[in-house]
């Protein structure tokens, strides 16, 4: 920093040419120091859970190619089609329902916790409480919590997907109810709506569009997580992965995640076609 | 993240309309509310059918007939409901209230296992976005040709289908299980969504600083340097910092259900072989204390990267 600042003062006393060459001498040492800094993070995160560039350099390669080999599905494990399509059926439905039923409940904690329209009081910072609570434990711990007293079902991958998006869409929903409905709120409550009456006539009409855009991204989201909680709970998708992945079946286990590829594609193209009819 | 809505209908017009009563609406409609549509006896007809809240009513109801429809055939399993609510609450209890050991770690595994995941997090962070800076580069239709760009947002779209855990579930039996697999793996996702952020915000560059820069005989690379990272250097960071948040929770998922290590091991141990939910609780509070110290410090950062702009 001291040869930053005297490099810099040299520059101000020469010539506009000398006053260039300390800008650039400053940058240069800027970028040296940032690139060193960059490198010198890596190293030390690398070290600390022995982690090792060269060995992934070599391995990826190698790797990619084996997997695309072992991976690739075959006409025999085409056969078991008949086991992956319910199951991804079920992991859709349980994503679309935990969306739903998360970002109603979200909705309702949202105006209510807002500080434009909300009810007041410690409401906002109890939302923002609440919202963070659920939306950080990780969603691995609320599934066992949940498998402990709802053993191994669907409903407890729903209500773990549930506990997680209710946390996310909190947030996202505070943010657009404070952000929409300011001045209708206003014009409503000056002509004596009741509170009721302002959630129905102003605050729903103006936040949904954004409530819906959310709710489908958290759609795609919740489908990719099913997997990971579909692994705990023995349901799904994740569950259909884990047991030809582990008895090795890796073609069927291509094919599986060929299958999630094509189904989140296609979620979020579709979810791209209806925020655009939407708006 | 998903786009910022523009809001619908001017409301507000129509409840100006509104406020002044039926009979005076209709003159209203003629000069405040143009465009505003009468009903038969001249009130303005508040609920217009237009194309977009047809679509969006349709939206509402196939996503409440899909939600009713998954509820109805949901497996809910041997528990008893009731039962079942009250024991999960008074688990929650015990897990948020007792937090604590009891033998099976110390608290410096437990500590030490938290800072693995949060360096496996930073390293996926840092890597995902050295790599992602140049495929961002050339997936931005301002900066690079329209094939190669479509053909990198359709690589990074397959890479954001798959769940995480997946890639690196995959990659532990392809490189072997290790740091180098759970790293590979994550990386898949937080290339794709860097590679997303960085695009879309380079492609909002003033395309006439870019003509400008190569009227005046810019290589490519000096644009990209001079013209582009320069202003978008902020949006970068907060975009990254905001990733960092997102791989450190994927890095817990993984640890716990790959087997990479980590917190997350600790986790899936505590909770699914030695049932023990006091751990499970104090392992949750770290993971949130993390979260929560990285959530400010993105608001932070972003905070101030936008007032000093």
């Amino acid at each position: 920093m001291a040869a930053l600042v005297s490099a810099a003062g040299a520059g101000a006393k020469g010539s506009a040419e000398a006053q260039a060459a300390a800008f650039f001498r400053k940058r240069l040492l800027f970028l040296a120091a940032a690139v060193a800094a960059f490198l010198a993070l890596n190293a030390v995160c690398a070290a600390y859970v022995d982690y090792s560039f060269i060995d992934t350099l070599v391995q990826v390669p190698a790797g990619v190619a084996w997997l695309i080999v072992e991976f690739a599905p075959s006409a025999a494990s085409l056969e078991k089609l008949g086991v992956i399509l319910p199951a991804l059926g079920s992991t859709m439905l349980v994503s679309v329902a935990a969306s739903c039923v998360a970002a109603v409940l979200a909705f309702a904690l949202a105006v209510m916790g807002s500080r434009s329209v909300g009810l007041g009081g410690p409401l906002p910072l109890l939302a923002r409480g609440i919202a963070s609570l659920f939306r950080n434990i990780p969603v691995v711990a609320w599934t066992f919590v949940l498998l402990f007293s709802f053993k191994q079902s669907e409903f407890t991958g729903f209500l773990a997907l549930l506990f997680t998006s209710f946390g996310y869409l909190v947030r996202c929903f505070l943010e657009t109810v404070d952000e929409a409905a300011s001045g209708p709120v206003e014009a409503l409550r000056a002509v004596g709506a009741s509170y009721p009456q302002i959630i129905a006539q102003a605050v729903i009409p103006l936040t949904i569009t954004q409530v819906i855009s959310w709710v489908l991204y958290m759609i795609e989201t919740n489908i990719r997580d099913a997997t990971l909680v579909g692994i705990l709970t023995g349901t799904g998708i994740g569950f259909v992965f884990d047991v030809y992945y582990k008895s090795f079946r890796y073609d069927v286990a291509g094919l599986v995640i060929l299958t999630v590829i094509i189904v989140v594609i296609a979620c979020e193209m579709t979810s791209n076609f209806v925020r655009r009819r939407m708006l | 993240m998903s786009g910022r809505g523009l809001n619908r209908t001017p409301a507000s017009v129509q409840a100006v309309c509104q406020e002044a009563g039926p009979a005076a609406a209709a003159a209203a409609a003629e000069g405040a509310c143009p465009g505003a549509r009468l009903g038969r006896s001249g009130s303005v007809k508040v609920h217009v059918a237009s194309r977009e809240n047809v679509a969006l009513m349709a939206v509402v109801a196939l996503l409440a007939a899909v939600t009713a429809f998954a509820l109805a055939t949901m497996d809910f399993g041997k528990a008893t409901f009731p039962a079942a609510c009250i024991e999960a609450l008074e688990d929650f209890a015990a897990m948020m209230l007792t937090p604590g050991l009891s033998g099976h770690f110390t608290l410096v595994d437990v500590v030490e296992g938290l800072f693995v995941s949060l360096a496996l997090a930073l390293l996926t962070t840092l890597i995902g976005a050295v790599i992602a800076f140049v495929l961002g580069l050339l997936a931005s239709s301002n900066l690079s040709s329209r094939a190669v760009s479509n053909v990198i947002k359709a690589l990074m779209s397959v890479a954001r289908a798959v769940p995480t855990i997946l890639w690196v579930l995959v990659f532990s039996v392809a490189i072997g299980l290790g740091p180098e697999a759970a790293v590979t793996g994550l990386l898949f996702h937080s290339v794709a969504y860097l590679v997303k952020a960085y695009s879309e915000s380079f492609e909002e560059v003033d395309p006439g600083v870019l003509e400008a820069l190569r009227a005046a005989g810019a290589s490519w690379w000096q644009v990209v340097m001079r013209g582009v990272v320069p202003e978008k250097a902020s949006e970068m960071l907060s975009w990254t910092f905001l990733r960092l948040e997102i791989n450190f929770v994927n890095a817990v998922a993984v640890g716990a259900v790959a087997g990479a290590g980590g917190i997350g091991y600790q986790l899936f141990l505590a909770g699914g072989f030695y049932y023990d939910i006091h751990e499970v609780g104090l392992i949750s509070y770290l993971c949130l204390a993390v979260a929560v110290v990285l959530e400010v410090a993105a608001t932070r950062l972003r905070a101030r990267l936008t007032t000093t702009r």
